[in-house]
Protein backbone atom coordinates (compact mmCIF):
# COMPACT_ATOMS: atom_id res chain seq x y z
CA UNK A 1 0.00 0.00 0.00
CA UNK A 2 1.28 3.21 -1.10
CA UNK A 3 2.86 5.40 1.76
CA UNK A 4 3.50 2.37 3.56
CA UNK A 5 5.20 -0.52 2.10
CA UNK A 6 7.81 1.75 0.48
CA UNK A 7 8.81 2.39 4.26
CA UNK A 8 9.53 -1.02 4.89
CA UNK A 9 11.79 -2.47 2.32
CA UNK A 10 13.96 -4.72 3.71
CA UNK A 11 16.92 -3.65 1.24
CA UNK A 12 16.67 0.11 2.41
CA UNK A 13 16.49 -1.04 6.04
CA UNK A 14 19.43 -2.91 5.61
CA UNK A 15 21.42 -0.18 3.94
CA UNK A 16 20.09 2.14 6.37
CA UNK A 17 21.38 -0.30 9.65
CA UNK A 18 24.98 -0.28 7.52
CA UNK A 19 25.10 3.23 8.07
CA UNK A 20 24.22 3.54 11.60
CA UNK A 21 26.93 1.07 12.25
CA UNK A 22 29.35 2.66 10.49
CA UNK A 23 28.17 6.23 11.86
CA UNK A 24 28.16 5.00 15.63
CA UNK A 25 30.85 5.93 17.45
CA UNK A 26 32.24 2.40 19.06
CA UNK A 27 33.94 4.55 21.72
CA UNK A 28 30.14 6.03 23.31
CA UNK A 29 26.66 5.39 23.87
CA UNK A 30 23.65 6.68 22.23
CA UNK A 31 20.81 6.65 24.50
CA UNK A 32 18.00 7.62 21.78
CA UNK A 33 14.27 7.98 23.93
CA UNK A 34 11.43 7.31 21.48
CA UNK A 35 8.84 9.77 23.43
CA UNK A 36 5.89 8.09 21.71
CA UNK A 37 4.30 4.49 22.38
CA UNK A 38 3.19 4.40 18.71
CA UNK A 39 7.56 4.29 17.76
CA UNK A 40 7.64 1.59 21.06
CA UNK A 41 5.16 -0.45 18.75
CA UNK A 42 7.26 0.16 15.58
CA UNK A 43 10.24 -0.34 17.57
CA UNK A 44 9.46 -4.10 18.72
CA UNK A 45 6.98 -4.73 15.66
CA UNK A 46 9.67 -4.42 13.21
CA UNK A 47 12.52 -5.53 15.35
CA UNK A 48 14.61 -2.61 15.11
CA UNK A 49 16.32 -2.67 17.88
CA UNK A 50 18.11 -5.77 16.79
CA UNK A 51 19.28 -4.09 13.71
CA UNK A 52 21.21 -1.60 15.54
CA UNK A 53 24.93 -1.59 16.86
CA UNK A 54 25.04 -2.44 21.02
CA UNK A 55 26.00 1.15 21.49
CA UNK A 56 22.57 2.68 20.07
CA UNK A 57 19.68 1.83 22.75
CA UNK A 58 15.79 3.20 22.56
CA UNK A 59 14.65 4.19 25.64
CA UNK A 60 10.92 4.17 25.69
CA UNK A 61 9.46 7.06 26.68
CA UNK A 62 5.38 8.24 28.59
CA UNK A 63 4.18 8.84 24.91
CA UNK A 64 1.26 6.22 25.56
CA UNK A 65 -1.97 7.70 26.07
CA UNK A 66 -3.55 4.91 28.02
CA UNK A 67 -0.36 4.22 30.18
CA UNK A 68 -0.40 7.94 31.51
CA UNK A 69 -3.77 8.54 32.91
CA UNK A 70 -3.51 8.43 36.24
CA UNK A 71 -5.81 5.42 37.62
CA UNK A 72 -7.57 8.31 39.82
CA UNK A 73 -9.55 9.18 36.48
CA UNK A 74 -10.40 6.08 35.76
CA UNK A 75 -12.05 5.55 39.12
CA UNK A 76 -13.91 9.12 38.66
CA UNK A 77 -14.91 7.70 35.21
CA UNK A 78 -16.31 4.73 36.64
CA UNK A 79 -17.54 5.91 39.98
CA UNK A 80 -19.31 8.71 37.47
CA UNK A 81 -21.02 5.82 35.28
CA UNK A 82 -21.98 3.57 38.06
CA UNK A 83 -23.64 6.16 40.20
CA UNK A 84 -25.52 8.20 37.84
CA UNK A 85 -26.44 5.89 35.84
CA UNK A 86 -25.53 7.06 32.21
CA UNK A 87 -23.85 5.54 29.00
CA UNK A 88 -20.23 6.42 28.74
CA UNK A 89 -18.48 5.71 25.54
CA UNK A 90 -14.75 4.75 25.22
CA UNK A 91 -11.88 4.16 22.80
CA UNK A 92 -11.23 0.07 23.10
CA UNK A 93 -7.32 0.62 24.55
CA UNK A 94 -8.98 1.83 27.87
CA UNK A 95 -11.26 -0.89 28.75
CA UNK A 96 -8.78 -3.22 30.18
CA UNK A 97 -6.95 -0.56 32.35
CA UNK A 98 -6.66 -1.95 35.78
CA UNK A 99 -8.97 1.03 38.06
CA UNK A 100 -8.48 0.96 42.04
CA UNK A 101 -9.23 -1.88 43.35
CA UNK A 102 -8.87 -4.47 40.80
CA UNK A 103 -11.81 -3.29 38.90
CA UNK A 104 -11.72 -1.53 35.15
CA UNK A 105 -14.39 -0.09 32.68
CA UNK A 106 -14.63 -3.82 31.48
CA UNK A 107 -15.98 -5.56 34.71
CA UNK A 108 -17.89 -2.43 35.36
CA UNK A 109 -19.99 -3.63 32.27
CA UNK A 110 -20.03 -6.98 32.89
CA UNK A 111 -21.92 -5.31 36.07
CA UNK A 112 -24.59 -3.59 34.08
CA UNK A 113 -22.90 -0.41 33.44
CA UNK A 114 -23.56 0.84 30.14
CA UNK A 115 -20.53 1.38 29.15
CA UNK A 116 -19.78 1.15 25.21
CA UNK A 117 -16.79 0.79 23.11
CA UNK A 118 -16.53 3.51 20.15
CA UNK A 119 -13.87 3.86 17.34
CA UNK A 120 -14.48 7.68 16.90
CA UNK A 121 -16.55 10.75 18.55
CA UNK A 122 -18.57 10.28 15.50
CA UNK A 123 -19.91 7.30 16.74
CA UNK A 124 -20.64 8.76 20.23
CA UNK A 125 -22.51 11.42 19.30
CA UNK A 126 -24.65 9.23 17.07
CA UNK A 127 -25.15 7.19 20.41
CA UNK A 128 -26.53 10.54 21.84
CA UNK A 129 -28.62 10.95 18.87
CA UNK A 130 -29.96 7.71 18.80
CA UNK A 131 -31.07 7.76 22.70
CA UNK A 132 -32.14 11.63 23.59
CA UNK A 133 -33.21 10.14 27.36
CA UNK A 134 -30.00 9.26 28.04
CA UNK A 135 -27.34 10.94 29.15
CA UNK A 136 -24.38 10.23 27.14
CA UNK A 137 -20.65 11.16 27.86
CA UNK A 138 -17.44 10.59 26.01
CA UNK A 139 -14.25 9.38 28.07
CA UNK A 140 -11.72 11.59 25.94
CA UNK A 141 -8.00 11.03 26.33
CA UNK A 142 -4.96 11.12 24.38
CA UNK A 143 -2.10 13.83 23.68
CA UNK A 144 -2.91 16.54 20.61
CA UNK A 145 -3.55 13.49 17.95
CA UNK A 146 -6.66 12.51 19.43
CA UNK A 147 -7.59 16.32 21.00
CA UNK A 148 -8.84 17.85 17.74
CA UNK A 149 -11.56 14.87 16.97
CA UNK A 150 -12.87 15.52 20.34
CA UNK A 151 -13.31 19.31 20.17
CA UNK A 152 -15.36 18.54 16.73
CA UNK A 153 -17.63 16.81 18.00
CA UNK A 154 -18.02 18.99 21.05
CA UNK A 155 -18.66 22.08 18.23
CA UNK A 156 -21.23 19.52 16.69
CA UNK A 157 -23.02 18.97 19.80
CA UNK A 158 -23.67 22.28 20.77
CA UNK A 159 -24.42 23.79 16.58
CA UNK A 160 -27.31 20.32 17.02
CA UNK A 161 -28.19 21.28 20.62
CA UNK A 162 -27.30 17.48 21.84
CA UNK A 163 -28.50 18.77 25.59
CA UNK A 164 -27.62 14.87 26.79
CA UNK A 165 -23.88 14.62 25.46
CA UNK A 166 -20.93 15.43 27.38
CA UNK A 167 -17.18 15.09 27.33
CA UNK A 168 -14.73 13.51 30.36
CA UNK A 169 -12.03 15.67 29.33
CA UNK A 170 -8.44 14.10 29.92
CA UNK A 171 -6.17 15.26 26.95
CA UNK A 172 -2.69 16.05 27.72
CA UNK A 173 0.10 17.77 25.74
CA UNK A 174 3.09 16.70 24.68
CA UNK A 175 6.26 19.23 25.41
CA UNK A 176 4.78 19.67 29.05
CA UNK A 177 5.56 15.85 29.65
CA UNK A 178 8.87 15.95 27.62
CA UNK A 179 10.27 18.68 29.45
CA UNK A 180 9.63 17.13 32.75
CA UNK A 181 11.35 14.06 31.73
CA UNK A 182 14.35 15.64 30.66
CA UNK A 183 14.36 17.83 33.72
CA UNK A 184 14.60 14.86 35.76
CA UNK A 185 17.29 13.56 33.48
CA UNK A 186 20.11 12.52 35.51
CA UNK A 187 20.28 10.72 39.15
CA UNK A 188 16.85 10.93 39.40
CA UNK A 189 15.73 10.03 35.73
CA UNK A 190 17.44 8.62 32.85
CA UNK A 191 20.50 10.00 30.81
CA UNK A 192 19.07 10.93 27.24
CA UNK A 193 21.29 11.57 24.40
CA UNK A 194 18.68 12.47 21.79
CA UNK A 195 14.60 12.22 21.07
CA UNK A 196 12.81 10.10 18.32
CA UNK A 197 10.06 13.04 18.10
CA UNK A 198 5.88 11.64 18.03
CA UNK A 199 5.15 11.82 14.09
CA UNK A 200 1.00 12.60 14.48
CA UNK A 201 1.41 14.54 17.71
CA UNK A 202 3.44 16.92 15.11
CA UNK A 203 1.15 16.63 12.35
CA UNK A 204 -1.33 18.45 14.53
CA UNK A 205 1.12 20.70 16.79
CA UNK A 206 3.95 21.23 14.10
CA UNK A 207 7.49 21.26 14.74
CA UNK A 208 8.35 24.74 16.49
CA UNK A 209 6.65 23.90 19.70
CA UNK A 210 9.60 21.24 20.43
CA UNK A 211 12.53 24.14 19.97
CA UNK A 212 12.80 24.50 23.50
CA UNK A 213 14.63 20.76 23.64
CA UNK A 214 17.72 21.91 21.86
CA UNK A 215 17.51 25.69 23.84
CA UNK A 216 16.86 24.31 27.07
CA UNK A 217 18.64 20.87 27.31
CA UNK A 218 21.32 21.10 24.92
CA UNK A 219 19.75 17.91 23.45
CA UNK A 220 18.95 17.26 19.68
CA UNK A 221 15.41 15.55 18.40
CA UNK A 222 14.09 14.50 15.55
CA UNK A 223 10.30 13.92 14.34
CA UNK A 224 9.95 10.58 13.47
CA UNK A 225 7.19 8.95 11.03
CA UNK A 226 5.64 5.56 12.87
CA UNK A 227 7.51 3.13 9.98
CA UNK A 228 10.25 1.11 10.25
CA UNK A 229 12.86 2.86 7.40
CA UNK A 230 11.07 6.43 9.49
CA UNK A 231 12.71 5.46 12.93
CA UNK A 232 15.55 4.20 11.09
CA UNK A 233 16.47 7.25 9.09
CA UNK A 234 15.52 9.76 12.12
CA UNK A 235 17.96 7.42 14.34
CA UNK A 236 20.88 8.00 11.74
CA UNK A 237 19.82 11.67 11.97
CA UNK A 238 20.16 11.72 15.67
CA UNK A 239 23.86 9.96 15.39
CA UNK A 240 24.96 12.55 13.23
CA UNK A 241 24.12 15.40 15.17
CA UNK A 242 25.28 13.65 18.16
CA UNK A 243 28.82 13.08 16.70
CA UNK A 244 28.74 16.90 15.15
CA UNK A 245 28.18 18.18 18.69
CA UNK A 246 24.45 19.61 17.28
CA UNK A 247 21.50 19.79 18.78
CA UNK A 248 18.39 20.73 16.81
CA UNK A 249 15.13 19.83 15.48
CA UNK A 250 15.16 18.08 12.61
CA UNK A 251 12.33 16.55 10.63
CA UNK A 252 11.99 13.74 9.20
CA UNK A 253 8.85 13.17 8.68
CA UNK A 254 8.30 15.59 6.48
CA UNK A 255 5.67 14.30 4.41
CA UNK A 256 3.82 14.66 7.19
CA UNK A 257 5.01 17.31 9.75
CA UNK A 258 5.25 20.84 8.75
CA UNK A 259 6.85 23.65 11.23
CA UNK A 260 3.73 25.21 11.81
CA UNK A 261 1.34 21.80 12.27
CA UNK A 262 -2.19 21.75 11.15
CA UNK A 263 -3.92 25.31 11.94
CA UNK A 264 -7.43 24.25 11.64
CA UNK A 265 -6.99 21.53 14.66
CA UNK A 266 -4.97 24.10 15.96
CA UNK A 267 -7.88 26.50 16.19
CA UNK A 268 -10.58 23.91 16.82
CA UNK A 269 -8.95 23.02 20.42
CA UNK A 270 -8.35 26.67 20.93
CA UNK A 271 -12.14 27.41 20.68
CA UNK A 272 -13.14 24.37 22.77
CA UNK A 273 -10.54 23.96 25.33
CA UNK A 274 -8.38 25.61 28.01
CA UNK A 275 -5.54 24.82 30.30
CA UNK A 276 -5.35 23.07 32.87
CA UNK A 277 -3.50 24.75 36.03
CA UNK A 278 -2.02 21.15 36.79
CA UNK A 279 -2.92 17.34 36.01
CA UNK A 280 -1.45 14.55 37.05
CA UNK A 281 0.05 11.94 34.67
CA UNK A 282 0.77 8.27 36.11
CA UNK A 283 4.78 7.64 35.89
CA UNK A 284 5.33 11.98 35.85
CA UNK A 285 3.24 12.67 38.58
CA UNK A 286 1.66 16.37 38.74
CA UNK A 287 2.56 18.23 35.68
CA UNK A 288 1.52 22.48 35.45
CA UNK A 289 -0.10 23.64 32.21
CA UNK A 290 0.28 19.71 31.13
CA UNK A 291 -3.38 18.90 30.17
CA UNK A 292 -6.92 20.62 28.78
CA UNK A 293 -10.43 20.96 30.17
CA UNK A 294 -13.30 22.24 28.21
CA UNK A 295 -13.55 26.23 28.43
CA UNK A 296 -16.19 28.19 30.01
CA UNK A 297 -18.20 28.76 27.19
CA UNK A 298 -18.52 24.56 26.59
CA UNK A 299 -18.84 24.37 30.53
CA UNK A 300 -22.46 22.98 29.83
CA UNK A 301 -20.96 19.67 28.20
CA UNK A 302 -18.21 19.02 30.62
CA UNK A 303 -19.65 15.93 31.98
CA UNK A 304 -17.05 16.74 35.23
CA UNK A 305 -19.30 19.48 36.39
CA UNK A 306 -22.65 17.79 35.19
CA UNK A 307 -22.00 14.91 36.83
CA UNK A 308 -20.52 15.39 40.43
CA UNK A 309 -18.80 12.24 42.13
CA UNK A 310 -16.25 11.72 44.94
CA UNK A 311 -13.76 8.92 45.22
CA UNK A 312 -11.29 7.75 47.68
CA UNK A 313 -7.60 8.25 46.58
CA UNK A 314 -6.81 5.46 44.04
CA UNK A 315 -4.68 2.41 44.64
CA UNK A 316 -2.03 0.65 42.71
CA UNK A 317 -1.29 -2.92 42.31
CA UNK A 318 1.51 -3.42 44.64
CA UNK A 319 4.85 -4.08 42.68
CA UNK A 320 3.59 -2.40 39.17
CA UNK A 321 6.82 -0.64 38.33
CA UNK A 322 4.49 1.32 35.27
CA UNK A 323 5.68 4.75 36.66
CA UNK A 324 9.31 3.35 36.31
CA UNK A 325 8.65 2.22 33.12
CA UNK A 326 6.99 5.53 32.06
CA UNK A 327 9.73 7.54 32.40
CA UNK A 328 12.47 5.21 31.11
CA UNK A 329 14.20 4.45 34.46
CA UNK A 330 13.43 0.63 34.38
CA UNK A 331 12.74 -1.46 31.50
CA UNK A 332 9.42 -3.84 31.53
CA UNK A 333 11.52 -7.17 32.23
CA UNK A 334 12.74 -5.56 35.71
CA UNK A 335 9.25 -5.76 36.80
CA UNK A 336 8.91 -8.75 39.14
CA UNK A 337 5.19 -8.96 37.44
CA UNK A 338 6.39 -9.09 34.37
CA UNK A 339 5.12 -12.11 32.37
CA UNK A 340 4.05 -13.67 35.84
CA UNK A 341 1.32 -12.30 37.64
CA UNK A 342 1.16 -9.35 34.24
CA UNK A 343 0.16 -10.31 31.10
CA UNK A 344 -2.02 -8.71 28.28
CA UNK A 345 -5.02 -10.81 29.52
CA UNK A 346 -4.93 -10.00 33.30
CA UNK A 347 -2.76 -6.82 32.90
CA UNK A 348 -1.89 -5.30 36.20
CA UNK A 349 -0.57 -2.01 34.88
CA UNK A 350 -1.73 0.32 32.48
CA UNK A 351 1.52 -0.56 30.06
CA UNK A 352 0.76 -4.31 30.21
CA UNK A 353 -2.98 -2.82 28.10
CA UNK A 354 -2.12 -0.33 25.12
CA UNK A 355 -0.22 -2.28 22.42
CA UNK A 356 1.61 0.83 22.78
CA UNK A 357 2.48 0.22 26.15
CA UNK A 358 6.31 -0.67 26.65
CA UNK A 359 5.26 -4.00 28.70
CA UNK A 360 2.76 -5.30 26.06
CA UNK A 361 4.74 -4.14 22.85
CA UNK A 362 8.07 -6.72 25.08
CA UNK A 363 5.21 -9.08 25.61
CA UNK A 364 3.88 -9.48 22.28
CA UNK A 365 6.68 -9.66 20.72
CA UNK A 366 8.07 -12.00 22.05
CA UNK A 367 11.31 -11.11 23.07
CA UNK A 368 11.24 -11.87 26.15
CA UNK A 369 8.61 -14.52 26.54
CA UNK A 370 11.19 -17.24 26.74
CA UNK A 371 12.95 -15.48 29.88
CA UNK A 372 9.58 -14.91 31.37
CA UNK B 1 -20.80 -2.28 9.76
CA UNK B 2 -17.26 -0.85 10.26
CA UNK B 3 -14.89 -3.04 7.80
CA UNK B 4 -12.14 -5.30 10.30
CA UNK B 5 -8.48 -5.40 8.95
CA UNK B 6 -5.34 -5.06 10.35
CA UNK B 7 -4.86 -1.88 9.46
CA UNK B 8 -7.83 -0.24 10.84
CA UNK B 9 -7.87 -2.40 13.61
CA UNK B 10 -7.82 -1.60 17.41
CA UNK B 11 -5.08 -3.37 17.94
CA UNK B 12 -3.08 -0.44 16.53
CA UNK B 13 -1.36 1.97 18.70
CA UNK B 14 -4.22 4.77 19.62
CA UNK B 15 -2.40 7.61 18.59
CA UNK B 16 -1.16 6.10 14.84
CA UNK B 17 -2.59 7.15 11.88
CA UNK B 18 -2.83 5.08 8.37
CA UNK B 19 -2.02 6.59 5.38
CA UNK B 20 -5.50 6.37 2.97
CA UNK B 21 -6.28 7.62 -0.79
CA UNK B 22 -9.92 9.74 -1.06
CA UNK B 23 -12.03 7.97 -3.34
CA UNK B 24 -15.19 10.25 -2.75
CA UNK B 25 -16.39 13.58 -1.09
CA UNK B 26 -19.52 14.37 0.24
CA UNK B 27 -19.15 18.16 0.97
CA UNK B 28 -22.58 18.59 2.19
CA UNK B 29 -21.87 16.54 5.38
CA UNK B 30 -17.95 17.48 5.25
CA UNK B 31 -17.49 13.57 5.14
CA UNK B 32 -15.08 11.40 2.28
CA UNK B 33 -14.59 7.86 1.62
CA UNK B 34 -11.34 6.60 1.72
CA UNK B 35 -9.16 3.60 -0.02
CA UNK B 36 -6.77 1.22 2.13
CA UNK B 37 -6.08 -1.29 -0.21
CA UNK B 38 -9.16 -3.01 -0.53
CA UNK B 39 -11.29 -1.53 2.46
CA UNK B 40 -13.10 2.22 2.29
CA UNK B 41 -14.03 3.74 4.87
CA UNK B 42 -16.50 7.11 5.69
CA UNK B 43 -14.22 9.43 7.44
CA UNK B 44 -14.89 13.32 8.26
CA UNK B 45 -12.92 15.92 6.81
CA UNK B 46 -13.52 18.32 9.55
CA UNK B 47 -9.48 19.06 10.44
CA UNK B 48 -8.44 19.70 6.93
CA UNK B 49 -8.86 21.87 3.75
CA UNK B 50 -9.14 21.74 0.29
CA UNK B 51 -9.25 17.76 0.20
CA UNK B 52 -9.30 16.47 -3.72
CA UNK B 53 -10.07 12.91 -4.56
CA UNK B 54 -7.02 11.11 -5.35
CA UNK B 55 -5.40 12.57 -2.45
CA UNK B 56 -3.57 10.59 0.34
CA UNK B 57 -4.73 11.80 4.10
CA UNK B 58 -3.81 10.45 7.70
CA UNK B 59 -6.60 8.70 9.02
CA UNK B 60 -6.73 8.56 12.91
CA UNK B 61 -9.78 7.74 14.68
CA UNK B 62 -12.28 8.57 11.86
CA UNK B 63 -10.57 11.84 11.23
CA UNK B 64 -8.62 12.97 8.31
CA UNK B 65 -5.38 14.90 10.76
CA UNK B 66 -3.63 15.77 7.66
CA UNK B 67 -2.71 15.17 4.03
CA UNK B 68 0.54 13.05 2.89
CA UNK B 69 3.12 14.73 0.36
CA UNK B 70 3.75 12.74 -2.23
CA UNK B 71 6.70 15.17 -3.12
CA UNK B 72 8.06 15.05 0.47
CA UNK B 73 7.90 10.98 0.73
CA UNK B 74 10.02 10.85 -3.01
CA UNK B 75 12.57 13.16 -1.27
CA UNK B 76 12.56 11.10 2.29
CA UNK B 77 12.61 7.83 0.24
CA UNK B 78 15.56 8.92 -1.90
CA UNK B 79 17.25 10.56 1.11
CA UNK B 80 17.42 6.99 2.51
CA UNK B 81 18.53 5.13 -0.28
CA UNK B 82 21.49 7.82 -0.58
CA UNK B 83 22.93 6.63 2.96
CA UNK B 84 22.72 3.32 2.11
CA UNK B 85 24.15 3.72 -0.64
CA UNK B 86 27.14 5.98 0.51
CA UNK B 87 27.26 3.01 3.69
CA UNK B 88 28.06 0.32 0.34
CA UNK B 89 30.22 2.21 -1.07
S1 LIG C 1 4.78 -5.78 33.77
FE1 LIG C 1 2.71 -5.27 34.48
S2 LIG C 1 2.92 -4.87 36.62
FE2 LIG C 1 4.97 -4.77 35.75
S3 LIG C 1 5.31 -2.61 35.20
FE3 LIG C 1 4.47 -3.60 33.42
S4 LIG C 1 2.27 -3.26 33.58
FE4 LIG C 1 3.11 -2.86 35.63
Amino acid sequence: MKFIDEFRDRDLARGLATAIAQEAARDRSYRLMEFCGGHTHAIFRYGVQDLMPAQVRFVHGPGCPVCVLPTARLDLAIAMTERHGLTLCTYADLMRVPASNRHSLLKAKAAGADIRMVYSTQDALAIARANPGRQVVFFAIGFETTTPPTAVALKQARAEGLGNFSVFCNHVLTPPAMRAILETAGPEGIAIDGILGPSHVSTVIGSAPYDFVPRDFGKPLVIAGFEPLDVMQATLMLIRQINAGRAEVENQYSRAVTPEGNRKAQALMAEVLTLRDTFEWRGLGFLPDSAQRLNEAFADFDAEQRFRVAVPPSCEVKGCECPAVLRGIKEPADCRLFGTVCTPDNPMGSCMVSSEGACAAYWSYGRFRDAA
Amino acid sequence: MRPRTALFDRDLPMCLAVPARVIALDPATDMATVALGAVTKEISLALVENTEVGDYVLVHVGYALGRISPEEAERTLALIAAAGDLAAA
